[in-house]
């Protein structure tokens, strides 16, 4: 078996070929310490138009908006932002059938350093459960980017918001 | 001026520059869509404050099209964000028209924040936009509507609402006939 750990992808660089591969080339994010490597690649991708927004809720908005322009939006977010989104995702994208994909980075579970993300980290997976939002996780052994197509796909089909949850541990995962 | 003044005036601006119009919750939407109606408008039914987010994020997505957001200063006052972020972008297609008649016109004309001391113009400037107009009557809106398709215009209106009638049609119907022509390059 021959290893070439010195070439295999970093976890920003598999979730934004993800990106790519699904056509997304629309997105607006709110920061956060995981996504530092992430948002500066989707910021140079010519084929891509990026804003940064205030909060989730408007990110959502604008996402709405731009899929009405004919895009493929998505939102780089972290789990926090879900709970600054709930009535527009119901209210908007459930009430007119308006696919999102949001790329989560999932504080508040193994490995989290800061107590206050550990609430809205356990209820997360119960929000979208609740809201009969859709939520991929990424799975050992599966390219993170073929997770992300799908998850577009199952948005663009159902035309609803969909999730990606992407916890700790992946964003440690070492090449 | 009354809100629907300004309707009348924005709706007809829309019509003449073959802009896509986004319509903010509430009786603005009825309104709106009783002035006039074409498969042009977009009438929002829910998620208050995001009228001006949609604009911008269609506006962005289709530097071929016009675009102009109807919004109300309850709206932006909850959404105050949007100012910054529409700044930071500044589309040459993007105008938002911001009826500021000083009351929560849809839920029984409670005061907001700009019938004391908050100053929306003032705020646009700040958040950075550079194109902020204020106008106080028909006449002068039109004028504005005249000589700009970007920027902000802050009308001070009355409060008061119209006997504008129910929208019937579904969210996917208002939907569907929108983006038949929205998400299409134009000629």
């Amino acid at each position: 078996m021959t290893q070439s750990l010195s070439v295999a992808p970093t976890p920003s660089e598999s979730t934004f070929k993800g990106i790519k591969d699904a056509g997304i080339d629309f997105i607006v994010s709110v920061p956060c310490a995981n996504l530092k490597e992430l948002i500066p690649m989707v910021d140079e991708a010519h084929d891509i138009i990026h804003l940064p927004v205030t909060r989730e809720e408007e990110g959502v908005g604008v996402c709405a908006g731009a899929y009405m322009g004919g895009k493929k939006p998505a939102m780089l977010m972290q789990n926090s932002g879900l709970g600054n989104s709930i009535n527009a995702l119901a209210s908007l994208n459930m009430l007119y059938g308006i696919p999102l994909l949001m790329i989560m980075s999932h504080r508040g579970v193994e490995g989290e350093p800061i107590v206050a993300q550990v609430p809205m980290g356990e209820l997360t997976p119960k929000l979208l459960e609740t809201m009969d939002i859709p939520y991929f996780l990424p799975e050992k052994g599966v390219d993170p980017a073929d997770i992300i197509v799908k998850a577009w796909n199952v948005a663009s089909e159902q035309k609803k918001p969909v999730a990606v949850l992407l916890p700790i541990p992946f964003w440690r995962r070492q090449a | 001026m009354k809100r629907i003044d300004a309707i009348n005036e924005i709706a007809a601006k829309a019509k003449e520059s073959g802009a896509l119009l986004i319509g903010n919750i509430g009786i603005p939407c009825k309104e709106i869509h009783h002035v006039c109606d074409v498969p042009t408008n977009f009438y929002m039914l829910g998620s208050m404050g995001l009228a001006s987010s949609i604009g911008l994020g269609l506006a962005l997505s289709r530097p071929d099209k016009k675009v102009i957001t109807i919004e109300g200063d309850g709206s932006i006052l909850m959404n105050m964000g949007t100012l910054a972020t529409i700044a930071s972008q500044e589309p040459d297609n993007y105008l938002l028209v911001i009826v500021d008649n000083g009351a929560y016109g849809s839920t029984g004309n409670q005061p907001t924040a700009t019938s004391k001391n908050t100053d929306l113009a003032a705020v646009a400037k700040g958040a950075g936009n550079k194109n902020v107009y204020v106008v106080a009557n028909p006449e002068d809106l039109r004028e504005t509507l005249r000589s700009t398709d970007k920027g902000i215009i802050v009308v001070k209106a009355e409060p008061g609402n119209t006997e504008a009638p129910v929208i019937e049609m579904t969210p996917e119907v208002i939907l569907k006939r929108f983006m038949d022509i929205s998400s299409q390059p134009s000629r």
